[in-house]
C-alpha cells in the first residue's frame, strides 16, 4: 500500500516530462498506474472480504507517535476501489477531453497527485495521516479548479473552494488532534475499539463540533454547499471525479469511519440527520433551478451527499447498508452523467439544457452511456440504483419518530432526480427533434467509452448484486456498525411497499420534468433569497476580511515612528506594572530616608544643574544652544561617575561627550531653525506617556534597591585581577583580559558603523534616483 | 545622593522619551543621546553605589580591598558608552544626508516605506 501512494506521488511529478516525451500517449501510464493499483487491490480483496483487516506500517515520526500506518477493511477496499478504478477512466476520458491541450502535462500532475492523496487518505490508518492526505486533497482540488488560470471566475472559485475545505480542514485537525486525546492513541484500529472511551470524554461535544465542520465542508453540507456548484470551473473530468464520485464523498467516508468512535449518541444522530435532511432538500430543489447541465448535477450530487449523511446519522443496520450500496450507484451513474456533460459540452459547445436536443443521432454511444445511467439515477429496474432508492426508501420508513420527515425528504429528492435523470438521460438525446443541436467536433471513443462502461457496471451490479459486490457492501457497513453484516442484495423484493413507493416517485419525477420549464421560471422570483444566502455570506466574510485587514494593518503599521515607540514603550510600562502589581514587593520608602542625611552640597548643585539644563533644553529654539546643553548633562553625568567611584567611565563619557558636541556642531550647523511639529493633543498624551515611564523606572531602581546585590562577579575579578590578569585598574583587566572577545565586539561594532557613516558621505544621489 | 539618583534617572527618561515622541528628526537625535545617558545611569544604579573607594587594587596589595566600587557594571558602561557614540554619530551623519536629499528634517514625511496600497 506504501509503494501504491508513493509510486502515486512520483508519477504525479513525473507527469509533465513524460508529457514532453511522449506527447499525446502520456495518457498510457497515467491511466496504466491506477489501473495498476486497482488491480493490486482486488488482489488483496479476498482477504478482506473474509473478514480480515489488513495493516501496514512505516515509521514517519515515531517521537511523536505518529506512523505511516495503513490500513485496509471493507470501507477503504470500496472507496479505494472506487477511486481506482474510476480514475483509470478519468486518466483515458482526460486525455482525449483535453487533447493537445498544452498544459496536459500539468493537469496529469494534478490529477495523480489528487488520486494518491485520495487513495492515502482512505488507506491511512493513523488519523494524523488522515489529516494530512485530507489537505492534500483540497489543494490539488484547487489547483485543478483553477486550472483554466487565465479566468478570474476559475481563479475565484478555485479560491473559495479552498478557503471553505481549508476551514474545515483547519476544524478537522483540532477533532482529530481531540479525538486522539480523548482516545488517547492516534492509531485508526485502536481507537475504532476505544468508542465509548471516546463519547463518554469531556472532549467529545468540542471535538464532534470540529469534525462534523470539516466533515460538512469537505462534502458541501449545508451551509457550505456553495462552493461545489462554483467548482464546476474545472474541466469535466474533475468535475466527474472530484467533485462527484470521490473528493466530495471524504466527508462522507470521515463520518463512516468515525462511527464506531464517535457515532452513536444523540448529538451525532441528530446534527447529521438534520444537516443531512437540510442538504438533501436544499440541493434536490436548487437542481430544479438550474439548465446548465453541470450545475444542475452538481446541485443533484449536494443532494445526494445529503442523504449519504442523513443515513449515517440515522446508523441502523439498514441505514448503513442503503448508505453504502447508494454511495457506490450514485458514483457510477454521477459519475457517468458528468462524463456525458462533458461529451456534450465539448461536442456542441455549449451545455444549456434548453439548447441541447436530438443528438441521439450523432452522439450514439454517449447517448447510450446517458440513457443507463438516467435510468439507474431514476432507479428503475433492474439498474444497481432501484436496489440503492428502495433500500433508501426502507431505511428511512423505519420505525422512528422521524420516520415520515426522512421519508418525504428521500422522497421529494428521489423524484427530482427522476426528472433529472428524464432531462439528460432522455430529453437532450433521444427525444424527438427537428432540427437537431448540431457537433462542432464528432464524438471520440477515448470521451465515449468510459462513460459506457461505468453506465454497464452500473446494469452488471444491478443484474448481478451478488457477485463480489455484496460481500465487499457488507464489509464495508461492518466497518461501521462493528457487526457482522449478513444482507443480501436482489432486485426483486416482492410487491412491496418501498416497490410501490418507487413507482410512485418515478411517476411524480415525470410530472416534475414535464413541468420543468415552469418550475425553470421560478427561478428568477426566487434569486432574491440569494442574498442571503451562504454563498453571499461568504463573499462578505471574504471582502471585509481583506478591507479590515487592510485597516488594521495601516492603523498598527502606519510609518510614523512615534507612534511604533509609542507602543513598545506603552508594552514596556504594562508588562512591568503587571508583573509588579502581582504579588510584587512593596516599596518602602522610610527606611531610605537616612541617606538623605548623607547628601553633600555638590551632590545637590550637580542635581540642580541637570534639571535646570532639561529645562533649557525643552525652552530653547536654537540647534547650537540645545547641543550646548547636551554638553552640560553629559559632563554632569560624569562627574558623578567620578563621585561613585568610577573614574574610567567618567572619562570615557568626558571624550564622548566633547566629541559628540564637535561633531554635531560640524555636521549640523547648515541645519533649518527647527519649530514645533506635534499638534497639541499629541503633545499631552506624550507627555503622559514620557512621565509615566520615567515614573516606572524610578520605581523600579527603588524596588531593586531595597534588596542587597548577590554578585560573586565583583568579588572575583577583586581577587583575581592582580594576581591572574595582572592589573591593578580592575575595570581595565576586565576589557582587555577577562572579557577581551566582548571589546573586540564593540570595536567590531564602531567599526560598522565607521563603514555606514562612510558609505553614506560617500553616497551621491543622482538626480532622478529614487530615494 | 543614593536617594536622590533615581528620581533623577526618571526625570532623564522622562525628557529623552518626550524627546524621541517629537516629530523633528533633531529632536530625536537629542532624546537618543539622553536616553543612552539615562540608560547607563539605570545600569549604574542598580549595580549599586560605592561612595569613594574606586575599582582599582593598591600599589602594595594582590587583591582589592573593600570598599571598591563593583567593576561590572563599570564595564560594562564602558562598552555601552562607546557604542552609543557609535550610533549617536551614525544618526548624526544620517540625519544631514536626509536633510540634503528629501530637504526635510520631519519624521513624518519619511513614513512612505510602511505604507500599504489600499485594498480594492
Amino acid at each position: 500500500m506504501f509503494l501504491a501512494i508513493l509510486a502515486g506521488f512520483l508519477l504525479a511529478f513525473a507527469a509533465p516530462l513524460l508529457h514532453r516525451w511522449l506527447g499525446k500517449w502520456v495518457v498510457v501510464p497515467m491511466a496504466l498506474l491506477p489501473f495498476t493499483i486497482f488491480v493490486y487491490l482486488l488482489t488483496l480483496s479476498p482477504a478482506v472480504l473474509a473478514g480480515n483487516n489488513l495493516g501496514e506500517l512505516q515509521a514517519w515520526a515515531p517521537s511523536l507517535n505518529i506512523n505511516l500506518h495503513f490500513f485496509l477493511d471493507g470501507l477503504s477496499l470500496l472507496f479505494a476501489l472506487l477511486i481506482t478504478g474510476f480514475g483509470t477512466l478519468i486518466m483515458l476520458y482526460a486525455g482525449g477531453y483535453l487533447k493537445g491541450h498544452p498544459l496536459l502535462g500539468r493537469f496529469y500532475l494534478y490529477l495523480t497527485l489528487f488520486m494518491t492523496a485520495m487513495l492515502g487518505l482512505v488507506l491511512a490508518g493513523n488519523i494524523m495521516a488522515i489529516f494530512v492526505f485530507w489537505e492534500l486533497t483540497s489543494i490539488s482540488s484547487y489547483l485543478l479548479i483553477g486550472f483554466n488560470q487565465d479566468k478570474e471566475s476559475s481563479r475565484s472559485s478555485a479560491l473559495q473552494a479552498l478557503l471553505v475545505t481549508g476551514l474545515g480542514g483547519l476544524a478537522l485537525m483540532g477533532g482529530l488532534i481531540l479525538v486522539g486525546m480523548a482516545g488517547e492513541t492516534y492509531t485508526l484500529s485502536e481507537l475504532l475499539e476505544r468508542g465509548d472511551l471516546v463519547t463518554n470524554h469531556a472532549l467529545y461535544l468540542p471535538a464532534l463540533v470540529l469534525l462534523l465542520l470539516g466533515a460538512f465542508t469537505k462534502s458541501a453540507q449545508f451551509p457550505f454547499h456553495f462552493w461545489l456548484p462554483n467548482a464546476m470551473a474545472a474541466p469535466t473530468p474533475v468535475s466527474a471525479y472530484l467533485h462527484s464520485a470521490t473528493m466530495v464523498k471524504a466527508g462522507v467516508y470521515l463520518l463512516a469511519r468515525l462511527t464506531p468512535v464517535m457515532g452513536g449518541t444523540d448529538e451525532w444522530q441528530y446534527t447529521l440527520m438534520i444537516v443531512g435532511g437540510i442538504t438533501t432538500v436544499l440541493g434536490a430543489l436548487l437542481a430544479t433551478q438550474h439548465v446548465d447541465l453541470k450545475a444542475i448535477l452538481a446541485y443533484t450530487t449536494i443532494s445526494a451527499l445529503g442523504l449519504l449523511v442523513t443515513m449515517t446519522g440515522i446508523g441502523t443496520a439498514p441505514a448503513m447498508e442503503a448508505m453504502v450500496v447508494f454511495l457506490l450507484a450514485h458514483a457510477l451513474y454521477k459519475g457517468t452523467l458528468f462524463l456525458v456533460a462533458g461529451n456534450v459540452d465539448h461536442a456542441t459547445g455549449t451545455r444549456d439544457l434548453t439548447q441541447l436536443t436530438g443528438l441521439s443521432g450523432t452522439m450514439r454511444y454517449t447517448s447510450i452511456a446517458a440513457l443507463l445511467a438516467g435510468m439507474s439515477m431514476a432507479g428503475i429496474l433492474p439498474f444497481f440504483g432501484f436496489i440503492g432508492k428502495e433500500l433508501l426508501y426502507e431505511a428511512s420508513l423505519e420505525e422512528s419518530p422521524f420516520r415520515w420527515i426522512l421519508f418525504a425528504m428521500s422522497f421529494f429528492s428521489g423524484m427530482v432526480f427522476v426528472a433529472v435523470a428524464i432531462a439528460l438521460g432522455y430529453g437532450i438525446f433521444w427525444r424527438r427533434s427537428q432540427n437537431p443541436t448540431p457537433l462542432q467536433h464528432p464524438d471520440k471513443p477515448l470521451l465515449y467509452l468510459p462513460p459506457v462502461i461505468l453506465a454497464s457496471a452500473g446494469l452488471v451490479f444491478g443484474l448481478l448484486p451478488g457477485f463480489f459486490v455484496t460481500p465487499l457492501l457488507r464489509r464495508a457497513s461492518e466497518a461501521m456498525l462493528g457487526v457482522e453484516q449478513t444482507f443480501d442484495l436482489a432486485l426483486w423484493h416482492g410487491f412491496t411497499l418501498a416497490l410501490g413507493l418507487s413507482v410512485l416517485t418515478v411517476l411524480l419525477g415525470y410530472v416534475v420534468y414535464r413541468f420543468s420549464n415552469r418550475l425553470l421560471s421560478y427561478a428568477s422570483r426566487f434569486s432574491g433569497l440569494y442574498l442571503f444566502g451562504p454563498a453571499n455570506l461568504y463573499q462578505l466574510a471574504l471582502r471585509g476580511f481583506m478591507t479590515g485587514a487592510t485597516k488594521i494593518t495601516a492603523t498598527i503599521q502606519n510609518g510614523y515612528l512615534r507612534s511604533y515607540i509609542a507602543a513598545i514603550i506603552t508594552a514596556h510600562i504594562a508588562l512591568v506594572v503587571l508583573s509588579l502589581w502581582e504579588n510584587g514587593p512593596r516599596l518602602e520608602l522610610g527606611n531610605n530616608l537616612h541617606l538623605l542625611s548623607q547628601l553633600r552640597m555638590y551632590e545637590i548643585v550637580l542635581l540642580l544643574m541637570i534639571v535646570s539644563a532639561l529645562i533649557f533644553l525643552f525652552k530653547s529654539q536654537s540647534r547650537l544652544t540645545s547641543i550646548a546643553i547636551m554638553g552640560i548633562v553629559g559632563y554632569s553625568a560624569s562627574l558623578f561617575y567620578i563621585l561613585f567611584g568610577a573614574p574610567d567611565v567618567a572619562a570615557t563619557q568626558l571624550l564622548i561627550e566633547t566629541l559628540t558636541v564637535v561633531i554635531f556642531v560640524l555636521i549640523l550647523h547648515k541645519l533649518p531653525v527647527f519649530k514645533y511639529l506635534s499638534h497639541a493633543t499629541e503633545r499631552y498624551k506624550y507627555v503622559t506617556l514620557s512621565l509615566t515611564f520615567g515614573a516606572v523606572m524610578t520605581y523600579v531602581i527603588l524596588i531593586v534597591k531595597q534588596y542587597p546585590l548577590d554578585s560573586q562577579l565583583k568579588a572575583y575579578f577583586g581577587q583575581g585581577s592582580f594576581l591572574l590578569g595582572k592589573g591593578r585598574n580592575i575595570v581595565n583587566v576586565i576589557l582587555v583580559d577577562f572579557r577581551a572577545f566582548d571589546t573586540l565586539g564593540e570595536i567590531v561594532v564602531l567599526a560598522v558603523a565607521a563603514i555606514g557613516i562612510m558609505a553614506m558621505l560617500k553616497l551621491r544621489m543622482h538626480k532622478g534616483d529614487k530615494p | 545622593m543614593e536617594f536622590l539618583l533615581p528620581f533623577l534617572i526618571g526625570i532623564l527618561f522622562s525628557a529623552s522619551l518626550y524627546l524621541i515622541l517629537h516629530r523633528h528628526f533633531f529632536k530625536l537625535i537629542l532624546g537618543l543621546i539622553l536616553f543612552s545617558l539615562a540608560t547607563n545611569l539605570f545600569l549604574f544604579v542598580i549595580g549599586r553605589l560605592t561612595r569613594g573607594g574606586s575599582a582599582i587594587i593598591g600599589q602594595d596589595e594582590n587583591v582589592a580591598v573593600e570598599p571598591f566600587a563593583d567593576p561590572v557594571p563599570q564595564a560594562l558602561l564602558l562598552t555601552a558608552i562607546v557604542i552609543g557614540f557609535g550610533i549617536q554619530s551614525f544618526t548624526i551623519v544620517l540625519i544631514k544626508r536626509v536633510y540634503q536629499s528629501f530637504g526635510t528634517t520631519d519624521l513624518d514625511d519619511m513614513n512612505t516605506t510602511d505604507q500599504i496600497e489600499e485594498h480594492h
